[in-house]
């Protein structure tokens, strides 16, 4: 929907955020790069505490205080991280709209949810409350939930933690962003109502041509959900492809160790997950180098001297040469769209051994 | 799914809520009282009859007369005004003040937080007697000084209050998503954070209020609060002082009006909190 081709829907490039705490300066993004086109669906995969929600936050400006950013994040060819707060809250909520984990909070109880979904309404298209009122049913309505009408006047503890969320969805959807970030949209749900929400943000998403930022550590939601996975481990992103590449072939150590952990159907009774040995560094005291360098079967000299550079993995199965997007550009860059790329210089050694 | 409580249904569960129903009406004696006293009292409060002085209670008295022959029944009714009076604007001077420098600090942090509370702890380290006596030695002892010493007691006391409630709005997620629909924080302050906060400062005001009577009370005893000749529980607490062994009554009669009043805003107040906080149970 958007009609800036020139530049990328998002960019991201070596963005880095420090979190001060009693501990000192703690690094908490570690060079972070990414590119979304308008309409491509981007996975961000990884373990509690590496970073995933951080990074959300960060493109929403939405940091706590006490984080610093560094690095560039634009948004159709803008620059965010400059931006004052006033411009900033003119492009949340209107250019980008973000999900958040826990319906249950992220309601206010005291206010009809017909009234939370006007807000940004009111805000960025100047509606007024009845007008309002009538696009919160239509959104209601878009997003399921079934008898709207009679919902509008509800406050969010009358309804459950599925329902809540679609209100949380028709709220950020309410003035049709060019970006959804979705930040763990269905972990706080039961299993069977996750996949009916996160088939309707697919489905809201294809509809308004939004580029969605799917956040997620369930692997299994992602197959479905994104064209492409970024797989995020310590702080930085180790391995970024096609979910379909992903899916047939794994060169991080750490990306192979997630799938390995997952529980699958057909399984032998009795099996044991696989788990990956040892533990997440700790936050104040990350390596200086590769942060899977402790948990790795793989580990080299170099991998403890600093961060492995991207290494970028020749595409073999997809003879589709059309992506010309960013054909003529210096390759000392990273070129994202639908490449493998991967932050390890052992991955010829894990592409063989598996 | 069950709908909102009316209000209706929310005023029949309030009366349900036994120290919230004692406390309210104890409270609503009190305020009629006050008005009443406004176009009628039994005498006429100034009205001085030596002959009948130091009476004991009797159907023309109903409380006796004081060493003056004063009504006492007139004089604790009309006194009633001048303990809403304080109440009313030194909780008032506490909301006004108090309440946005809680929600700026909150909503700013940083060194704003850090000055607004530093300087709410330096006035809060001030017993409000203190200020008191402080402003009544450069302005005089009367009414509006004491009020004023009163309200600025408050002020801290609420903006404490309301910052320490509004930061654990503020880390709420709907807080988060407000700003990610585009919200300023001084919109989400407002629209957020204060109705959230509203019913813990209505609890807190009432304990504040009876704690402004006390501290009236306390000042008018001490002669720096009401100035004769407008009567005040406290000042009657003085005169009968001096009569404290011929007529004991003298004392008793003002003490109970102090204690009555502050026992029922306490009571209203601990209702309050429960029927106001649906994390408590209803019924006490």
């Amino acid at each position: 929907m958007s009609t800036h081709h020139a530049s990328p829907l998002l960019s991201v490039r070596n963005l880095r955020v420090a979190l001060q705490t009693s501990h000192g300066q703690l690094e908490a993004l570690r060079g972070v790069d990414f590119e979304m086109q308008s309409g491509e669906t981007l996975g961000l995969i990884g373990e509690s505490g590496c970073g995933k929600s951080l990074t959300a936050l960060a493109i929403m400006g939405l940091l706590p205080d006490h984080a610093s950013v560094s690095g560039s994040i634009a948004l159709h060819g803008t620059e965010l991280t400059q931006m004052s707060e006033d411009t900033l809250c003119t492009l949340r909520g209107a250019r980008m709209a973000m999900i958040f984990q826990e319906p249950m909070t992220a309601l206010n109880p005291l206010h009809p949810i017909w009234k939370q979904i006007a807000e940004p309404l009111q805000l960025h298209q100047g509606m007024d409350l009845v007008s309002a009122k009538a696009r919160a049913l239509e959104l209601l309505d878009r997003v399921q939930l079934p008898r709207a009408r009679e919902r509008l006047d509800n406050y969010p503890h009358q309804l459950s933690g599925g329902q809540r969320q679609r209100v949380m969805i028709s709220m950020a959807l309410a003035c049709q962003p060019d970006i959804l970030i979705a930040d763990e949209p269905t972990t706080a749900l039961d299993v069977t109502v996750q996949k009916e929400v996160l088939a309707l943000i697919h489905q809201l998403v294809a509809e308004d041509g939004m580029g969605l930022l799917l956040i997620s550590h369930n692997l299994g939601l992602m197959r479905d959900q994104v064209e492409r996975v970024m797989v995020m481990y310590g702080g930085a992103v180790v391995e970024s492809a096609s979910t379909k590449d992903l899916f047939e072939r794994r060169l991080h150590p750490y990306t192979q160790g997630l799938f390995a952990a997952r529980p699958q159907l057909g399984l032998k009774r009795g099996t044991r997950l696989q788990t990956i040995a040892g533990n997440v560094p700790e936050l104040f005291n990350w390596p200086k180098g590769c942060a899977f360098a402790d948990r790795c079967a793989y580990v080299k000299d170099s991998c403890k001297q600093g961060l492995p550079p991207i290494e970028l993995v020749p595409q073999i199965v997809h003879v589709n040469e059309s992506k010309d997007k960013d054909g003529g550009e210096e390759t000392d860059k990273p070129r994202h769209l639908a490449e493998h790329w991967v932050r390890c210089p052992e991955w010829q050694k894990l592409e063989a051994a598996a | 799914m069950s709908s909102a409580p009316s209000f209706s249904g929310r005023v029949q569960q309030a009366f349900k809520h036994r120290s919230f129903a004692a406390g309210a009406v104890i409270v609503t004696l009190l305020v009629f009282s006050a008005a009443l006293s406004l176009f009628w009292t039994p005498y006429p409060v100034a009205d001085i009859d030596i002959p009948n002085k130091l009476a004991t209670a009797s159907a023309q008295h109903w409380f006796g007369t004081d060493s003056l022959g004063r009504d006492i029944a007139s004089l604790l009714l009309v006194g009633s005004q001048n303990s809403l009076l304080v109440g009313f604007i030194a909780v008032g001077i506490g909301l006004g003040f108090g309440v946005p420098l809680g929600l700026l600090a909150s909503a700013q942090r940083g060194w704003v937080e850090e000055v607004v509370m530093r300087v709410a702890d330096f006035t809060f380290a001030f017993p409000a007697l203190l200020s008191a006596i402080l402003l009544t030695a450069i302005y005089g002892p009367g009414l509006v000084v004491s009020i004023t010493a009163i309200g600025i007691f408050n002020i801290p006391v609420f903006a404490r209050i309301t910052r320490g409630a509004a930061n654990a709005i503020w880390s709420r997620d709907f807080t988060l998503a407000a700003k990610a629909a585009g919200k300023t924080k001084w919109a989400i302050t407002w629209e957020h954070v204060l109705p959230n906060v509203a019913s813990v400062l209505i609890v807190q005001a009432t304990v504040q209020f009876a704690i402004a009577i006390l501290a009236e009370a306390a000042l008018s005893y001490l002669g720096l609060g009401t100035q004769p000749p407008n009567p005040s529980w406290g000042r009657m607490l003085n005169e009968a002082q001096s009569q404290m062994f011929q007529a004991p009554m003298l004392a008793v009669y003002p003490g109970m009006a102090i204690a009555l009043a502050v026992l029922g805003l306490n009571l209203m107040g601990d209702g309050l909190r429960d029927l106001l906080d649906p994390r408590l149970s209803r019924t006490r």
